[in-house]
């Protein structure tokens, strides 16, 4: 083999490792100064809102991290959306009735209940066994199971926050005849495309990912965004430059 | 990286690591990672079973506190009905598939049909919440797509289905790639942060 090919087969792994090298750069040099200020998105301001006066109110906020467990690809989301549920969690955890937490997966489910009993150490095996909830295991099992959540428990903002298919219009549309704020972000397109017509706030491709840098998770989800800008800027040049060449091969 | 529970960070990293380079490396560390990707998928399994414990508990309790308690019972009768069936005629036998069939498909089936009509009143809803320009292309491009889609024998000289055609495999295709490009460098600044110890889905 020669070396452009080691080097081909080995690009995966380079990358990699740059993005590794950025975010930890990136960490390091990030803490000292003030913290850079990030692009201004309304819908972490008014989530912010949302638990404050979820506090206030004595409401409940809800947090689902769809049915995309934490395998493969997709799984990733989901995990997002535990680091959301974490931070909800936290926030609102002087309120009388804490967050509630569905999945449509059973690993997403344990981990939710594990992510808020790190939180609230409740010793009320009920009040344990209803902070997190695995509601059904197909996509609209798992719909129709949410859907009494959302109808029931006084829930004044939902969070959706993981893998969902088209079945999330159900919720989206549950929510809004409650009238409670929703945030919905997914990195399914089909998804992505019913939560732009139907969810209040939506979070589009990337912005579900930055929500650790916006909720304020730590430095190094600054670093990571500022790491997913500079290779952003990267692919873009890649691209450009494959078009050009193409362009030019062609005449 | 958050010190406390030091024991379970430095399983998951030192294991994520491992998969990760046996991705790259399949010659040298490829069993390796098929013997990983095994345990994992053993332990999701079990983790199946406490999610139908918790699914069940949960439903159990509704039925005892009576609020919309005939829901939660039908469900939990559903199980087990379910549960004997397939037990008793293996997971492919008639019974199994009857039910699958005839319960489960339908059901869904119905549920999607309600999709489509959320969906609808969704649009209606946003046009009257939050209309803007943004707002104005997705609607128009929405019903492009639908009127290229639909045998219009009564418009005669448009070419709606080359422009459904042409908003379908150029635009569309490039705004999906671009939010795909997206959600992957977001997938990989997550998998960083996971192997970094700096997110951690699980308490120790």
């Amino acid at each position: 083999m020669n070396w452009l090919g080691i080097l081909w087969d080995s690009l995966g792994l380079l990358f990699l490792g740059f993005a590794f090298v950025l975010v930890i750069v990136f960490t390091l040099t990030g803490r000292k100064p003030a913290p850079r200020s990030l692009r201004d998105m309304p819908v972490f301001s008014r989530l912010r809102d949302a638990v404050g006066l979820a506090v206030e109110a004595g409401t409940r906020l809800h947090v689902s991290t769809g049915w995309g467990g934490v395998l493969g690809l997709r799984g990733l989301s989901g995990v997002l959306g535990l680091s959301m549920l974490e931070r909800i969690t936290r926030a609102a955890s002087a309120s009388d009735r804490p967050p509630v937490a569905t999945a449509g997966e059973s690993a997403l489910a344990i981990l939710s209940q594990d992510t808020w009993r790190g939180i609230h150490r409740s010793t009320n095996p009920e009040e344990n066994l209803l902070a997190a909830q695995l509601v059904g295991l197909t996509p609209f099992s798992y719909a129709a199971g949410v859907l009494p959540v959302i109808y029931d428990e006084q829930v004044s903002a939902t969070v959706l926050a993981g893998h969902f298919g088209s079945e999330v219009a159900l919720l989206t549309d549950a929510a809004e005849r409650q009238k409670s704020l929703v945030v919905a972000g997914s990195d399914n397109l089909p998804a992505q495309a019913v939560l732009y017509a139907s969810a209040g706030e939506t979070l589009i491709g990337e912005e579900l990912f930055a929500s650790g840098a916006y909720l304020n998770a730590g430095p190094m989800h600054q670093a990571s965004l500022r790491s997913q800008d500079v290779i952003r800027w990267l692919l873009i040049l890649v691209i450009l430059f494959g078009a050009i060449a193409r362009w030019v091969g062609s005449l | 990286m958050k010190a406390k529970a030091p024991f379970s960070t430095a399983i998951a990293i030192g294991f994520g690591l491992l998969t990760l380079l046996a991705y790259f490396l399949p010659n040298l560390l490829g069993f390796l990672r098929d013997l990983l990707i095994e345990w994992a998928l053993g332990i999701v399994a079990f983790a199946l079973l406490i999610g139908v414990v918790n699914l069940l508990a949960v439903h159990w309790r509704k039925v005892r506190s009576g609020a919309k308690g005939v829901y939660s019972a039908v469900l939990i009768l559903s199980f087990a009905v379910t549960l004997i069936v397939v037990a008793w005629n293996k997971p492919t036998g008639q019974w199994s598939l009857w039910l699958f069939d005839y319960v489960q498909i339908p059901v869904e089936a119905s549920l999607m049909a309600v999709v489509a009509v959320a969906l609808i009143y969704a649009a209606a809803r946003l046009l009257r919440r939050r209309m803007n320009g943004m707002l104005w292309v997705f609607f128009i491009t929405a019903l492009l797509i639908l009127a290229g889609s639909a045998p219009l024998y009564f418009v005669q000289g448009v070419d709606l289905q080359g422009l459904r055609s042409f908003i379908a495999n150029a635009l569309a295709v490039a705004g999906a790639r671009g939010i795909l490009l997206g959600v992957a460098l977001g997938v990989v600044a997550t998998g960083v942060r996971i192997l970094l110890g700096a997110d951690r889905p699980y308490s120790g």
